[in-house]
Order: structure tokens, then sequence, then C-alpha cells
């Protein structure tokens, strides 16, 4: 566990924030314009939407024992320092003799839509059969009908999901997704740099920590939780609420109260002690907190938000029985147990809990990986927003965010 | 081959090759030569910048498709909205250039002159960070500027500086950072310039009496004015688009127009004003190197 630990420091540059790969891009970058330029569609496209004879392909499931299977940096449990050799895939392979082509190019949400995006709207087949985004993405991918229906009948381990997460609003019987894993989105704060830190309000205002604040760029966690702090539900607000929230953040961003917002390198800082609090991600700090125990997670009174990224066949996925079967392998509760207790987020099977008392009782009891009922049913979600919400939603979020 | 065969055949007779191709050959040849060239700037130069000028009049959504309605409002609106970004980015890029001239200067001065056997070594020192790539230099600032990193954790347990005082998430991190990045750019150009400057000129200048301040005003520096041109360009262009120096060193609050156009493209999906803001920093980064380069003397830009 300590030594692939080591190897999450890069994770800096994954979830919201920075890729490495867009960075490399940047080499000759004094053509931003260019780059964007090429990127760019040409006179015109078409509505997104395709029409559902055009989103399956021919299942070659049964010809080629191969799945291709994109997934974020460091979501996987390795075997020691060594990154190739993946435990769970490898009995995978061994079980079912389904090869797996595990990718690691999800570095961000966003930049991973606009690099499907032009396959998925033009008909053609991405080269992959599954992949892995979060809610919110999972949310536009169905609206655009970019991913295919499961067929259940491929996965008996599906009822294995926690009751919890059965039915988020953008996919209320799971037929297009399941979560891969799920997490809090909270606040986290260095004992040794400041006293404990319970509320978005103390996040915002406390002025021992001016320029000692970071937030996330993730949107939804971000906004959720300073709607929670404001009383609302982040699940059912107006656009006023959204309004009065975003003035909230810019009015710290302006008084230099936030340093800025982070995807995942937040952690550095935090751990460093650059920043003091911040709004995290639960996983991330379990991560820290082997290292240090002064890092500490706090559940805010008012509320926390879950998420989950989830895992999605995408139109014209030639091995689309194979992914299935691969998600129907992770649902085994022994097979959850050992990808949790190296990933360290909320696992979203039955029944790993009880897997992992062999595997690491000291996780196994840990809340944040095994949180119970009661904790669940008073996180929160957010709304699934229009297509139009989210265009007006994340303008605004980004004009704060300095974007 | 046509000579010895001849010589072998027992025939010494010469078949010399046309000493020059035939004018019909001639005509075509260079047109060929350039042809890659022109295929390349055509389909991954003009042809972008075709569709990037079409979609920033469009409207339309994800969701419904974009078509063409040449809304020049696309430009008025993401100016109006991001001016402040925009002249920023000029600004940090012109602080970033001129700081980087003021390093560079004597650095490639000092190679170029007074390295001896050591210009080399210099030289492969000014390159080496090339080697790593620009992510991680980027991300060993913050480490070296940290709140209680190398420099300030030293000098805040020494009293100098009080506890809470901070260099990163400040525009000087930002321009600190660019100008960082930047300076092989302008280091490069320099050299190059400087050392082809004939050194009888100077030893000219020092038998007419001049002074050392004077030769270097009168002589050395016109002659290395090429290389000053040039390396400003090179790092005024590429830090007025940068979008990585102010999101690793910077807040919100330093907020570039790259940062800006990158999330307009991958986060908002307003295709439109992304290709209006890429559009119009292209246009104003020509029109500024346009009057620069002719103010500077284009004849020295070799």
């Amino acid at each position: 566990m300590t030594a692939s630990h080591d190897a999450r420091i890069p994770a800096a540059l994954s979830r919201a924030g920075l890729s490495r790969r867009r960075f490399l891009r940047g080499v000759g970058y004094g053509g931003v314009a260019l780059t964007g330029g090429s990127l760019l569609a040409a006179c015109g496209t078409d509505p997104a939407k395709p029409r559902p004879e055009e989103q399956v392909a021919p299942d070659r499931s049964q010809q080629e024992k191969v799945v291709n299977f994109s997934n974020w940096p460091l979501y996987i449990d390795v075997a020691g320092k060594n990154e190739g050799k993946r435990p769970t895939l490898d009995a995978f392979t061994k079980q079912t003799g389904i090869e797996v082509n595990y990718t690691e190019d999800v570095n961000d949400n966003d930049e991973f839509f606009g690099k499907v995006r032009p396959q998925l709207q033009a008909g053609q087949p991405t080269g992959r059969d599954l992949f892995v985004v979060t809610d919110w993405m999972a949310a536009r991918m169905i609206r655009l009908g970019f991913v295919q229906q499961l067929d259940k009948a491929n996965m008996p381990n599906a009822g294995n999901l926690r009751a919890a997460l059965e039915s988020p609003p953008f996919d209320p019987d799971r037929s297009f997704t399941m979560p891969w894993q799920s997490g809090f989105a909270g606040l986290a704060y260095n004992a040794k740099v400041t006293g404990e830190v319970s509320s978005v309000e103390e996040l915002l205002t406390r002025p021992d920590l001016k320029g000692k604040v970071t937030m996330l760029t993730e949107m939804r966690d971000t906004m959720g939780l300073t709607l929670l702090d404001m009383g609302k539900d982040p699940s059912d607000f107006t656009a006023d609420d959204y309004a009065a929230a975003i003035d909230r953040v810019q009015k710290a961003v302006d008084s230099g109260q936030i340093r800025t917002f982070t995807g995942n390198e937040y952690a550095q800082d935090l751990a460093k002690g650059n920043i003091g609090a911040c709004v995290a991600w639960s996983g991330d700090v379990i991560q820290l907190q082997f290292e240090d125990k002064n890092i500490k997670f706090v559940t805010p009174d008012a509320g926390v938000m879950l998420w989950s990224d989830n895992m999605m066949v995408p139109n014209k996925a030639a091995h689309k029985a194979n992914a299935e079967t691969l998600m129907n392998y992770y649902y085994d509760p022994a097979v959850a147990a050992e990808l949790a207790a190296w990933v360290n987020y909320i696992c979203p099977v039955d029944g790993a809990q009880e897997e992992m008392q062999e595997i690491d009782p000291e996780l196994a009891d840990n809340p944040l990986i095994f949180p119970d009922q009661a904790t669940l049913d008073a996180t929160h979600v957010f709304k699934d927003l229009s297509a139009e919400e989210e265009r007006n939603y994340t303008q605004a979020f980004q004009r704060v965010i300095g974007a | 081959m046509s000579t010895l065969t001849a010589v072998r055949g027992g025939a010494p007779v010469e078949t010399p090759e046309p000493s020059e191709p035939t004018p019909r050959r001639r005509r075509w040849v260079p047109y060929a030569l350039l042809l890659p060239g022109l295929v390349w700037l055509a389909v991954f130069f003009l042809a972008p910048m075709a569709t990037l000028f079409s979609t920033s009049l469009q409207v339309g959504s994800i969701d419904e498709g974009y078509r063409p309605a040449f809304r020049i409002a696309n430009y008025t609106e993401a100016l109006s909205a991001f001016s402040e970004q925009f002249f920023r980015s000029f600004g940090y890029a012109a602080m970033a250039t001129v700081l980087a001239l003021l390093v560079s200067y004597p650095l490639a001065y000092a190679i170029a002159f007074k390295a001896g056997r050591w210009k080399n070594v210099l030289l492969v020192l000014v390159i080496a960070p090339f080697f790593t790539s620009f992510l991680v230099r980027t991300l060993a600032w913050t480490a070296i500027l940290g709140d209680q990193g190398l420099l300030l954790g030293q000098l805040k347990d020494i009293g100098l500086v009080s506890p809470d005082f901070r260099l990163l998430a400040r525009p000087f991190a930002v321009v600190l950072g660019l100008t960082y990045n930047f300076l092989p750019f302008m280091t490069l150009p320099l050299y190059a310039s400087l050392e082809r400057i004939d050194r009888r000129l100077l030893e000219a200048a020092d038998d007419l009496y001049s002074s050392a301040f004077t030769t270097f005003r009168k002589v050395t520096f016109p002659l290395s004015l090429p290389g000053v041109v040039a390396g400003t360009l090179l790092t005024f262009i590429p830090a007025a688009g940068d979008y990585i120096n102010q999101r690793l060193l910077g807040t919100p609050r330093q907020s570039m127009i790259g940062t800006v156009i990158d999330s307009q493209f991958l986060r908002v999906l307003d295709y439109p004003s992304a290709a209006a803001l890429s559009f119009t920093l292209m246009v104003s980064i020509v029109v500024l190197v346009w009057f620069y380069v002719r103010r500077a003397g284009t004849e020295e830009l070799v």
C-alpha cells in the first residue's frame, strides 16, 4: 500500500485540473489560437444526438476476446511499484479469457468529452468499449445519445449496487451507467496550519485563512457545498439561489480569501501547508492521512455532496458484451473490496465491506469508504441541469474561477 | 556510370551529362520542392484558420448543432466580457519579455565574449531545461516559492519576513514563471547575434579611444539588435497566449486570455466565443508584431 502510494503524487494533474497531455500540446502554444482553431468544427455542425440505429455496432465480443477500457489515472489497484501490473484486471483475464486494454486517458471530464465528441457525433466508433466519467458528464452524454443501454442479463452482479446509488436523476433505473467509485466532496484542513474548519462560511470568511483557501474547479462540488451552506438544496434550487451563491464565492475571490481553484493538485498544497483549508474529495484526504495525521476531512453540518464516476458503453463499441462482463466482475464484492483497498473512495458494492475485513479491518471501518446508510441518506447530489442551465451556470462559475 | 562503360569499351569518348537541366524542367522543380510545405500550410494552417473564422461567427449549442449566421456580436460580446484578461495577458507578456531581456542580455554577452572554452557547456545549460517537461519545471516553482518552501521557509525561520507573507498566487509569481519558461527563447537568438559580431569592430572602437560603455552603446548593442528583436518576439508571442503559469502559480485574479479560451472551448462549450477570442488574440498579436518589426527594421531580422 505504501509503496504504491508514492506513485499517486502526479494525480495533481488528473481529475478536474490540468493534464500532462494538454501541457505537452502547449509547447508551441503561442498558438493557443491555432490549437483551438484546428479543433473547432468546420462550417456548421448538425445537432449532436444520433439516431438509434446509428448507436449500435455489430458486437464482436465472441470472436475477439478483448475489451478497451478508458479510465482515470491512479484509479485501479496495482501491484507494488509496478504500474503495469494490475491484480484485479489480471485475475479477470484469467477467469474469462478476455484481454483488457486498459488506458488511463481520462484526465478531465471536459477534456475527455472534447476528445470523443467528434467521433460520437459523427456516428463513428471511438475505439473504446467502456469509459468512466463523472455524474454530470454521464448525464450530458446520455442526453446527447452518446452511450448505449446496458444489457443487465449479462450482469447478474449489478444487483449488488448500493441502494443509495440506485437511481440518480440522470439515469433513474441505471440503464446506461454503473458506478465505478463514488466519493464525498466536503472540506479538509491541515491542523498544523489552522484550527478546525467546519463550514463553508468559515472557509469563505475566516480572517486567519485569508489567501490559504482553495476550492475545486468541479462546479457541482464547489457550488453544491456553497448552496448547502446557504440552506439551499443543490438538487432543487432556483437561478437566483445560484446567482447568490456565485456572488458569495466571487466576494471571497475578490477579497483574496480564496487563493485559487484546483483539481486534484490541492492535495500537495494542503500537505505542504501552502493552504490551510479547502474543498476536498474524500479519497484524496484518506491517502494524505496515511502520511500525515494532521490532515482532516470534515463533513460540514450543512451536508456533503455525493458524486460517482460511472462506467458507460459508448455508441459503436465493438465489444459491448465483454464490457458488460467486466462491469459484472467489478460488482463481485471480493473484487470490489480489493479495488477499494487501493483506491480509497466510496465502494459502490454491497457486501464489499465484509470482504474488506479480511484485507484490512481498519479500512473496513472507515466511514469514508464504507459509509453507513444514515450517512449516505444525508448526502446531496447536484440537480440534473438542462443544456441551457448547464451552459449558463458553467459560464458564471468559470467567470468566478477566472476563466 | 556512363564514363565507366566508355573506358571499359576501350572507346575514350566523353559522354558528358548536360551541365544544366532543361529550362522546362527547371520551371517546375522549385514548385515541386515547395509543394510539401504548401500542402502543410494549407492543411494545418489555412484550413483551420478558415474554420476558426467561420466558427467565430456561428450561433447554436452543442445540443442543437451550430449554423453559420455571420454574427459579429460574438466578437463584441466576447471582447467586452474578457477585455480585462486580454489586457492582462499583454501586460504580463510585456513584463516577462522585458525581464527576460534584462536577464538574458548579460548572460548571452558573457557566453559569447567571456566564456572561452566553457561556451558550449554554458549553452547546454541554457538549453538543458528543455529536456524536462514544461509542466514539471513550472510545478518546481511552486516548491521553490511555496509559503513554507525553499525560499520563504528559510526567510520565515530567521524572521526576515512575516509568517503570512507569500509569493505564490500573486502577479509576481505568474510573471516570474513566464520569464523563466521563455528565457532560452530570448537567450539563444541574443547569443547568436552577439557571437557573430566582428571583434575587429570592437578593437577599432577601442583604438579610437571609445570608453567601454560607449563601445557597447554605439557598436555592440546596435549590432545585436536582430537578436533582441527575434528574442523579444519569441518570448512575447507564446507568453501572451500562455495559460499554464497563471493556473499553477496564480489565482483567478491573474487569469489570462489563454485560460479563458481553454475554458470557453472545453468547459462552457461555447465554440463561437472561443473561436472569436482565439481569432482576436491572433490578429492582435500579428498587428503588434507588425508594428514592432517595422519600427525595428525588418531587414535586420535575419
